[in-house]
């Protein structure tokens, strides 16, 4: 008995702190101006308030009776997808110039990004076959 | 013996991770199930063995794990971090910054991993990466010193990647 209070009870801190870093990365979606810095809030706070979600769907699968782990699933694919899309994101503004100035680069080679079109394809495949050597 | 093998499993880690994927999505573990993934987890890496056209040599699991503890540590710092940033910093005075992190990585995967880490921890967004694969562009929320930002990244992240991938 006290050990499924005690569950229900992780469950309902865990589902708050959780409730809590998504509304604060709501926050941050909404209050800051400029895109890239817009950009930071629901990557951050979003991964660990939807794994705390996810952890209290765990503890409470096991506080109820039941055993429930493929949340685990969830958690590893949102934390191998959001960096791509961040980065997704991070690339269209970098094309609508909505960011600050990019860098110049110590030697005078361009960000991958910026490569001019007509360029694309020799360099590229020079480029991956450097790679891999 | 080992050719073999090595034809019937080209990425035993891939094997293991896909038997372990396919146990967690039926969320029950039975002997049934236990065969049907390591079959799947033995045909799917051999039908799709053509994008996969080199392993990474030397690669270690073990020290892996240790970074993945370290990164879950630090994703957990960085939220803090960041909800404090958003409920406490008005916009006029955030300090957002593009850095430059030169790169000693030259395997894809390593520097896929490094970009990976660096947009889920502190306030660090990895954006672009130059034509030449040498440098990494980076965009920080808030900061005083971004020197400070890229050697942290470099020391505490490219150097144990460089380790994993030595």
């Amino acid at each position: 008995m006290t050990l499924e209070v005690l569950g229900i009870y992780a469950t309902a801190i865990f589902l708050l702190i959780g409730s809590v870093f998504v509304i604060v990365g709501v926050i941050g979606l909404l209050k800051f101006s400029d895109p890239m810095t817009r950009l930071h809030a629901p990557t951050k706070v979003g991964t660990l308030g939807i794994g705390m979600l996810l952890l209290a769907s765990i503890t409470h699968s096991f506080a109820t009776g039941g055993s429930s782990i493929h949340e685990l699933l969830i958690m590893a694919f949102l934390f191998v997808t959001a960096p791509i899309s961040a980065n997704f994101i991070a690339k269209a503004n970098i094309h609508r110039g909505v960011c600050a100035p990019l860098p110049d680069l110590p030697d005078d080679g361009t960000w991958s990004t910026l490569t001019p079109v007509e360029n694309e394809r020799a360099p590229r495949e020079e480029a991956t076959e450097g790679g891999r050597a | 013996m080992g050719r073999a093998f090595r034809w019937l499993i080209p990425h035993p880690l891939l094997t293991l991770l896909l038997t372990v994927v396919w146990i967690l999505l039926q969320n029950q573990l039975s002997a049934g199930m236990l065969v049907f993934g390591i079959i799947l987890g033995i045909l799917i890496p051999w039908g799709t063995s053509i994008w996969w056209p080199d392993t990474p040599k030397g690669f270690r699991a073990g020290r892996m794990v240790f970074y993945s503890v370290i990164v879950i540590w630090d994703i957990i710092i960085a939220n803090i971090q960041v909800a404090w940033i958003v409920l406490t910093v008005p916009n006029a005075k955030l300090k957002p910054a593009w850095i430059v992190v030169p790169l000693e990585l030259r395997q894809p995967e390593a520097i896929t991993l490094l970009a990976g880490t660096i947009t889920l921890t502190p306030g660090t967004v990895s954006a672009d990466l130059s034509d030449d694969g040498h440098e990494l562009l980076v965009h920080v929320l808030h900061t005083d010193d971004p020197d400070a930002v890229r050697d942290e990244i470099k020391t505490r992240y490219e150097r144990r990647l460089k380790e994993i991938f030595s």
